[in-house]
């Protein structure tokens, strides 16, 4: 769901901006400074942290039962651990859909997504926010029309190009649609954060004799880099998530990704509520181990400058 | 972003040269004079170039093609706009925006509003007793459904509610109330509340972490103030939280609601817009009329209308949040 490009979903104007970085602060406070809880305060702990369990009860739907047999199920219900423990629907559920080959294919989608995806906007945004080209607000105006647009009101066209030409079930496909969708939205966002680039640093450089090029590749770039890491963090995992384009470009097997292994194969190979869980977690793990390893840098991009 | 476009008239005037006296833009500007073109223009052409085929064309094509009469195969004939004619007399295409329209409650409104009283207590109940740990990992567990797959999700709960074996039903029934064990996914009735259970788990992590920012942004002082003249937690929530962090509930309230319009995966992965058509959203729609009866044409005709309301509602995000630029 965190792969929905909005307007305001991420937002790049401050933190990340050559000017200063905002941390995710909140909070800082030490032991000495807390107030005492009181009866209250652990009413509503206890209260929180029901919520949270609840909230967290389907991630341990799956760990426990992806690791348990079916008899073992069937005894003793869902919700408690296993009393074996068997690999035997994960490594099941692996060879099965070959999970390795849709890891892999996930991998390259993201991966060359992100890359392409943060040189055009970078290009784009270089050029508006830095080169002040005439015309930029009409081109950041269409590129609005990047994330309004749903995607069903583009993907018969996109069906159809891809068949012309020879690019139907194969991950190229995928990735041109989203390198242009999501570079839309990161030139919108670049641009912002380049049109405060510091003027003195950029007049310095002219001074000195530096053409166009050379003002991108060791002026603004080395700058803004911890930007262009951030924004290609989320363009991997909003490819990562993506469902609708991978489900009608991407039909056979050996093409599909991690996300659409469960989606388009749910009665075929998850019957039983083991094997369920053990899709399940296959399924949610990479995305789960990325958002730890990025945890930080995601929700500082979710909540930057939401609201200036 | 709304400084790109509140920055832009000054900026303007900066590169003309002619109404800035600063010597520093001198150089700029004679350089300008010179070339005529901006060198800069190179660099955005690769972006705007595959901006205008892949979503300009594609766009365009689907606006065409809503005024055809196709099936995919073949050439398309020309109709006018019958396609958008029988829509207005189609029960299923109003029928799958009054759902858009419960996604909205349930996906924008509902999480919003739990977002920020959770975002609240966490930050201003939990962390000052308890340490800003906890709240943190308060915070990160509830935004984990953000970054599952929605085809997880979607596997997870069509488990969790299925009639039978369903863990919840399960439950139900040991506490004695089998009564109300119902089949949520399979009854008309209760299928997209069901699919909403699913949405408002999925989206309030999203709200909680933006309120959580939004309020780490705020002067503590007049809060301080009417702690000090007794008021409670819950007054200081209603009168002084609540109208500080107006300008971030606009954001998620807006943007929730354009993603609420958008629901495509959820009701792929949960119900493929059943049973019967009680789950049916616009994008549902139109994605089946493509690809299952391949009426093109008159699913181009359903996804232009959904692409033009969304298109309307972004304008107004963005007016909001300039208005309120300008208002701080």
């Amino acid at each position: 769901m965190i792969a929905e490009p909005m307007p305001a979903s991420i937002q790049l104007d401050e933190g990340a901006s050559p000017r200063a970085g905002k941390p995710l602060k909140p909070l800082k406070l030490r032991k000495s400074e807390l107030v005492k809880p009181g009866v209250s305060g652990w009413l509503m702990l206890t209260v929180l942290v029901i919520a949270v369990l609840a909230w967290v009860f389907p991630l341990w739907l799956t760990v426990v039962n992806a690791f348990k047999t079916a008899p073992d199920l069937l005894e003793n219900g869902p919700v408690t651990v296993p009393t074996t423990i068997t690999l035997a629907n994960i490594t099941d559920f692996w060879t099965q859909v070959n999970f390795t080959q849709k890891l892999w294919n996930s991998i390259q989608i993201s991966g060359w997504t992100a890359l392409l995806a943060i040189v055009l906007s970078f290009l784009t945004a270089y050029a508006i926010g830095i080169g002040r080209i005439k015309f930029r607000m009409w081109v950041l105006g269409l590129f609005m029309i990047a994330f309004t647009i749903p995607q069903e009101a583009l993907i018969y066209p996109i069906y159809t190009m891809a068949k012309s030409v020879g690019l139907y079930d194969n991950i190229w496909s995928v990735i041109i649609f989203f390198a242009v969708t999501q570079s839309a939205f990161g030139a919108y966002m670049l641009s912002s954060v380049l049109s405060e680039f510091p003027m003195e640093i950029l007049e310095a450089a002219r001074i000195d004799g530096a053409g166009t090029l050379r003002l991108l590749w060791s002026v603004v770039l080395p700058i803004v880099r911890p930007t262009l890491l951030m924004l290609a963090t989320f363009f991997f995992i909003w490819t990562w998530n993506e469902f609708l384009m991978p489900l009608v470009l991407l039909p056979s097997n050996a093409n599909q990704t991690v996300a659409l292994s469960l989606g388009a194969t749910s009665g075929q190979y998850t019957s039983d509520p083991v094997s369920k869980a053990a899709a399940a977690l296959l399924g949610l793990l990479p995305s789960l181990i990325f958002f730890f390893i990025f945890q930080r840098t995601l929700l500082r991009g979710v909540t930057m400058g939401a609201v200036k | 972003m709304s400084s790109v476009l509140a920055a832009a008239p000054a900026a303007d005037s900066a590169a003309s040269g002619k109404t800035v006296t600063a010597p520093a833009a001198r150089p700029r500007s004679t350089k300008r004079a010179t070339c005529r073109v901006n060198p800069y223009v190179w660099y955005v052409i690769p972006g705007v170039l595959a901006f205008l085929v892949v979503i300009g064309g594609s766009f365009g094509a689907t606006i065409y093609t809503s005024f055809t009469s196709w099936n995919g195969l073949g050439t398309a004939k020309f109709v006018g706009l019958k396609n958008y004619i029988t829509l207005m007399g189609d029960e299923v295409f109003w029928q799958s925006f009054l759902h858009a329209g419960v996604f909205v409650i349930t996906m924008a409104l509902i999480p919003s509003a739990l977002g920020l009283f959770v975002a609240a207590l966490l930050f201003d109940y939990i962390a000052p007793r308890f340490g800003a740990r906890i709240s943190a990992a308060m915070r990160a567990m509830f935004f984990v459904p953000q970054i599952i797959p929605i085809t997880v999700s979607g596997v997870l709960w069509v488990w969790l509610l299925s009639p039978n074996d369903g863990v919840i039903n399960t439950i139900l029934r040991n506490i004695g109330a089998s009564n109300i064990a119902l089949n949520w996914l399979g009854d008309p009735k209760y299928a997209i509340w069901a699919v909403s259970a699913m949405l408002i788990w999925i989206q309030i992590g999203y709200s909680i972490v933006i309120f959580m920012s939004g309020l780490s942004r705020l002067d503590p002082s007049m809060s301080e103030a009417a702690q000090l003249d007794g008021a409670t937690w819950f007054q200081r929530f209603r009168m002084i939280t609540f109208f500080q962090v107006r300008p971030e509930l606009s954001v998620v309230l807006l943007t929730t609601t354009v993603a609420a319009l958008k629901v495509f995966a959820p009701v792929y992965v949960m119900t493929q817009g059943g049973p019967g058509n009680a789950t049916t959203v616009p994008a549902f729609f139109s994605y089946y009329q493509f690809f299952t009866t391949t009426k093109v044409g008159y699913g181009s005709a359903v996804a232009t209308v959904l692409a033009l309301i969304l298109t309307v509602i972004a304008i107004v995000i963005l007016n909001v949040q300039n208005r309120q630029g300008e208002n701080q």
